[in-house]
């Protein structure tokens, strides 16, 4: 079995990466989990959290992600993101941009009347996801600009 | 007859028209370059996307479980266009043959009994629209401020069309967008995006997969990303079009000015020449009357 599989990081507008690698760490929608090599065939939804990727040599490269979902093979993971930033570029502003994204989709979930109940809780679920991310890195979820 | 003078001053200006077109032609050509730039780079992501939705689709086409994104409302009464045209003209037959289209499916439609409203993304084809049909707007989304198209603006409008879905406000939904395919042919299309339309594949190859949460859940999760990435899809595809289109529209209109031009040189020599040989025969007759 080869002790490497590839990795793929792609976002809608491009390719952001494209490794070798020995293992990666996904935030999935039910739990954090490792995928590595000969991993058995999965599609798993993801939560906004932080994708850890450890290349053969055993360094360690993080990307926050706004959620999406990653397709898992014996070879392969492709990890498709609507937002994939490198940890280090992930800055406050970058963040807060993220956050007030999230607050408006509870707020447009929650003024939208035939929404069902579920629509609002997923929403809700993404903010707090979102700021336990943020939590997470050291950054203030607080700083958000936007109106309650 | 004109005089020279007006005819130097029609050359004059029809040089000026030629320099402005050959310029946009040029500006066309890069911006036409990076727009199939970034079609390009979105291709994977909406590739994979349509794998995995092909896979899990199959799975739940035939449950009654399917989301109503898939499976539709049951009905097919009322019918949301989405008529996507550009900001600015000078690009040909581009705006015309998206609203041809469009208009071509709405009279359809209409002859059927069915309720139709629609959607402009950019103002051209709004315009070309309203008088007809401006009462079946419903929404308007301005690109005008729009320097380099994103995800962003896709999901906007993906949000506007799914939150209309989820009101009941319709049944189905068509996108209407010229898709690329080379520098001198665009063809206008028409793509439902609602329901989704499943793509026929190898179901056998979905099978093997797990699915974390579950089926359901996933799909749920992914057919409203995946309308926004047709919509993405559909922005640049447009995008490289209206380059492209107006690449072509603005060469022919360079060779234009060029021919015209060469037409009143001539006019305006002939005539040149006319008046000396008149003067010179005024000349000559004046000399022999003496």
């Amino acid at each position: 079995m080869a002790d490497t599989m590839q990795f793929d990081l792609v976002s809608p507008e491009r390719n952001l990466i494209s490794v070798p690698v020995r293992e990666v760490r996904l935030p999935g929608a039910e739990g954090d989990l490792t995928a590595m090599p000969g991993h058995a065939p999965a599609i798993v939804n993801l939560r906004p959290g932080l994708v850890t990727v450890v290349a053969g040599d055993g360094t360690e490269t993080v990307f926050a992600v706004t959620g999406g979902f990653a397709e898992i093979n014996n070879e392969s993971v492709t990890l498709l993101a609507e937002r994939g930033h490198p940890r280090a570029e992930m800055t406050q502003e970058v963040f807060n941009e993220m956050m007030a994204q999230a607050h408006r989709r509870v707020q447009a979930a929650k003024e939208r009347e035939s929404a069902g109940e579920e629509l609002v809780a997923a929403a809700v679920k993404l903010l707090a996801d979102m700021e336990a991310l943020g939590t997470h890195i050291g950054l203030d979820p607080n700083q958000a600009n936007f109106p309650h | 007859m004109p005089s020279l003078k007006d005819l130097k001053n029609r050359i004059g200006s029809v040089k000026n028209t030629r320099k402005i077109t050959k310029a946009m032609q040029m500006v066309a050509a890069a911006k036409l370059r990076r727009a199939q730039d970034a079609a390009e780079a979105a291709r994977p992501y909406a590739d994979r996307m349509a794998a995995v939705m092909a896979g899990l689709t199959a799975a739940a086409a035939g449950s009654d479980l399917a989301p109503r994104l898939l499976a539709g409302t049951g009905e097919d009464r009322r019918h949301l266009l989405v008529v996507m045209t550009s900001e600015r003209g000078l690009a040909g037959g581009f705006n015309s043959s998206i609203v041809k289209l469009a208009r071509q499916r709405l009279q359809e439609l209409q002859a059927q009994g069915k309720q139709v409203s629609i959607l402009t993304v950019g103002k051209k084809g709004r315009e070309q629209l309203k008088r007809e049909y401006g009462d079946l707007f419903v929404h308007h989304v301005d690109m005008s401020e729009v320097k380099r198209i994103g995800y962003e603006n896709a999901r906007q409008i993906a949000d506007e069309i799914l939150d209309r879905f989820d009101a009941g406000e319709f049944d189905v939904a068509t996108l209407f967008y010229n898709r690329f395919e080379s520098v001198i042919s665009q063809v206008p299309t028409a793509r439902q995006v609602i329901p989704a339309v499943v793509e026929e594949s190898e179901a056998s190859a979905s099978a093997l997969y797990d699915y974390e949460p579950d089926e359901t859940a996933i799909l749920n999760d992914l057919l409203p990303r995946s309308v926004a990435t047709q919509v993405f899809a559909a922005l640049l595809e447009n995008a490289a079009s209206e380059q492209g289109a107006r690449m072509t529209a603005m060469d022919n209109a360079t060779r234009n000015a060029g021919d015209m031009i060469d037409r009143l040189t001539t006019v305006y020599n002939r005539s040149r020449q006319a008046a000396i040989t008149k003067e010179l025969i005024e000349i000559i007759s004046g000399a022999e009357a003496l």
